[in-house]
């Protein structure tokens, strides 16, 4: 196995040989780990059959293995093309799509047997569509994987990705309603029974063409700065990008109607300003930026509409979700969000267990509130579990941004990582309670094309840049004229530099 | 289906999920230490042959240790740290231990840390370059005594 494959020092060498970590590929654990998730996925189904069906029947593994099929060949195609990449991805966000397609296929069940018809197969209605999302994804992630061979070449293509991030993020907002218009967010692209959404592939976009902007302009906007009540401020000419991406998100705030495709863009590149520069007064101007912007709109909402009364309807369902008022009013009530809690509330610390609860009773349980359903059947124990699997991807995000060597790397792999928790953190914020609900999809678990392409691409990118991170500075392929390496101060060169 | 047999189903697939979560960082742990164990993780530097690297552990000698760390040449030229323990962490941020005012130097350049004895030197993503003699240093690299370390503009040496 490829795995094993330490470069052993030859007394000729007289290179660096290697860095302190990293000289294991660790593929091996990563193969095992994907098998354990698998029988877990295999576990969650047979569960669900023991209590929809009252027996566990001879075929409940076949769901999991074809999934586990799939990984299994991204798993190959990460052996072959990124050996040194980090052994924890993978298996944990496969657990997660495992377990979203299998909790997909519960509901399908439970609807079926509702409805009295016959169980559906293994490729028909909503989890056969997901598998075939999930193919698709892992193919998509394979090509980047064999194409993108060094992470640094997209830096060539920042400004494209940039405007291409911006085009895929406005599309929504300018055509009209018929076409864009989910549930009172206007976030997608419609075309016959076939929608995306493009958001989810601008923000790959964006992280790219943010990172390398700030890693050309880094020093001065770390460097250029006065001080004042013990923070560093920038100069006020340095904060013309910020306020314009302030600005635009706040225009998607109004035109898209969405709070949390909003918050995103804004929190992604205040996050990716602050690690370029290390300095916490970019947070800090961000967040009052960010919720001055944020509570003025709900002000215009409540005093004139127009486009801000979407969000101000938002905001009261989340201030008050159970009063009458909200609750019962016609179009736009909070049915949803106390449907989505109260299942949550049912779940308690336990939950009923996967297949004893009764999801389908929330609203776009597929979807939106899909981990409200999910909490309702696996309890406190089981969401935390999830959230911690969460956690750690994003952790390894971050981990492959401080390993890695190039600040373009850095910055991406910051960025890329920031989102999906920011994400994560937009939704299930929203469906506890915690901020105004807005339909961001869960990350890897709701059911959704868009959603899934673009964060399996995310993973493919965090598993590059780890690659890149964990691979030993000089491996032997490399000495025998194998993948030249880019010049390492390609991305330093054009800083300019200000004398505070 | 009996009721016991749900319970257990429900339950350990709960459990099933938490081994799964200590699993996995399990794994980013030995990830993390995996380097510590080995003896050989240290590159040698540039144009010093295998042979001195296996003579090493005699180099790292008491007597001959490094007692000091010297600014040979640059705008510090002159300035004197005594070694202790503790790594020293090298550019113009105002935390390093030698702050350096050097235009060719990063907020943090570099760094220099003890491990048995002997120091190692190590660049921090700087974009300049640490160089060790004539080298490049690209991953933590021992560092003889007398041999300059060059950081923009200004050179340091270990003296015993």
């Amino acid at each position: 196995m490829t795995a094993s494959a330490v470069p052993a020092p030859t007394p000729t060498s007289t290179g660096e040989m290697s860095r302190i970590r990293g000289l294991k590929t660790r593929r091996n654990a990563e193969l095992g780990l994907l098998v354990f998730a698998m029988l877990l996925v295999a576990a969650f189904g047979a569960t669900v059959e023991a209590n929809q069906f009252d027996e566990i029947r001879p075929g409940f593994w076949l769901p999991a293995a074809l999934i586990g099929t799939l990984f299994l060949g991204l798993h190959m195609v990460v052996r072959f093309t990124a050996p040194y990449a980090d052994p924890v991805l993978l298996p944990a966000v496969a657990l997660i799509n495992g377990i979203g397609v299998a909790f997909l296929r519960r509901l399908d069940i439970a609807r079926a047997i509702a409805q009295e018809t016959p169980e559906p197969g293994l490729f028909a209605d909503t989890s056969g569509r997901q598998l075939a999302w999930t193919l698709l994804s892992l193919v998509l992630a394979s090509v980047l994987l064999l194409v993108l061979r060094d992470h640094k070449i997209i830096s060539r293509y920042a400004y494209t990705l940039g405007l291409v991030g911006i085009v895929l993020m406005m599309i929504p907002a300018v055509l009209p309603e018929d076409y864009s218009e989910v549930n009172g967010a206007k976030i997608w692209i419609k075309f016959g029974a076939f929608s995306i959404q493009p958001g989810e592939f601008a923000k790959l976009a964006l992280v790219s063409f943010f990172a390398y902007y700030l890693v050309r302009k880094r020093e001065v906007l770390s460097l250029a700065s006065h001080r004042f009540l013990g923070i560093d401020f920038p100069r006020g000419r340095d904060l013309g990008p910020v306020l314009t991406v302030w600005l635009f998100s706040l225009l998607v705030l109004v035109f898209e109607k969405d709070l949390g495709t909003a918050l995103l863009y804004f929190g992604l590149f205040v996050v990716t300003l602050y690690v370029a520069t290390e300095r916490s007064s970019w947070l800090i101007i961000g967040l009052l930026l960010f919720f001055g912007g944020v509570y003025v709109a709900y002000l215009l909402g409540a005093a004139i509409g127009g486009p801000f009364a979407n969000f101000y309807d938002r905001a009261e369902l989340w201030l008050d979700p159970f009063s009458q008022e909200n609750y019962t009013r016609e179009s736009g009530n909070s049915y949803q969000l106390v449907q989505g809690l109260l299942g949550l509330g049912t779940g308690g610390l336990f939950g009923t267990g996967p297949g004893a609860g009764s999801p389908g009773k929330v609203p776009e349980v597929r979807t939106d509130f899909i981990f409200a359903g999910l909490g309702e059947e696996i309890g406190l124990f089981g969401l935390s579990a999830i959230l911690i699997i969460y956690l750690l991807i994003v952790e390894r995000g971050l981990h492959a941004a401080l390993a890695v060597r190039d600040s373009f790397g850095k910055l991406v792999a910051g960025g890329l990582a920031f989102t999906l928790g920011l994400q994560l953190f937009v939704i299930l914020g929203g469906i506890t309670g915690l901020i105004p609900l807005t339909g961001q999809t869960t990350p890897f678990l709701s059911a959704g094309g868009s959603s899934l392409m673009a964060n399996w691409l995310l993973i493919a990118m965090l598993l590059r840049i780890s690659d890149a991170a964990r691979r030993p500075a000089n491996t032997p392929a490399e000495r025998a004229g194998g993948p030249k390496k880019a010049p390492t101060q390609l991305h330093g060169a054009m800083t300019e530099v200000i004398k505070p | 289906m009996p009721e016991f047999v749900l319970t257990v189903a429900r339950f350990g697939f709960l459990i099933l999920l938490w081994i799964f979560v200590f699993t996995v960082v399990g794994v980013i742990r030995r990830d993390l230490f995996a380097g510590g164990r080995t003896k050989s993780i240290v590159a040698s530097p540039r144009g010093v042959g295998g042979a001195v690297l296996q003579g090493r552990p005699a180099k790292a000698k008491r007597g001959k240790a490094a007692r000091q760390l010297v600014v040979t040449a640059g705008n510090l030229a002159g300035t004197r740290i005594t070694l202790g323990e503790a790594m020293i962490t090298i550019g113009r941020a105002e935390d390093s231990t030698l702050v350096i005012t050097d235009d060719f130097a990063s907020a943090r350049h570099a760094r220099l840390v003890p491990r048995e004895g002997q120091w190692f030197v190590e660049d921090l993503g700087s974009t300049n370059g640490t160089y060790l003699d004539r080298g490049k240093v690209s991953g933590p690299t021992p560092v003889p005594l007398g041999v300059p370390i060059r950081i923009g503009r200004t050179s340091l040496e270990l003296r015993p």
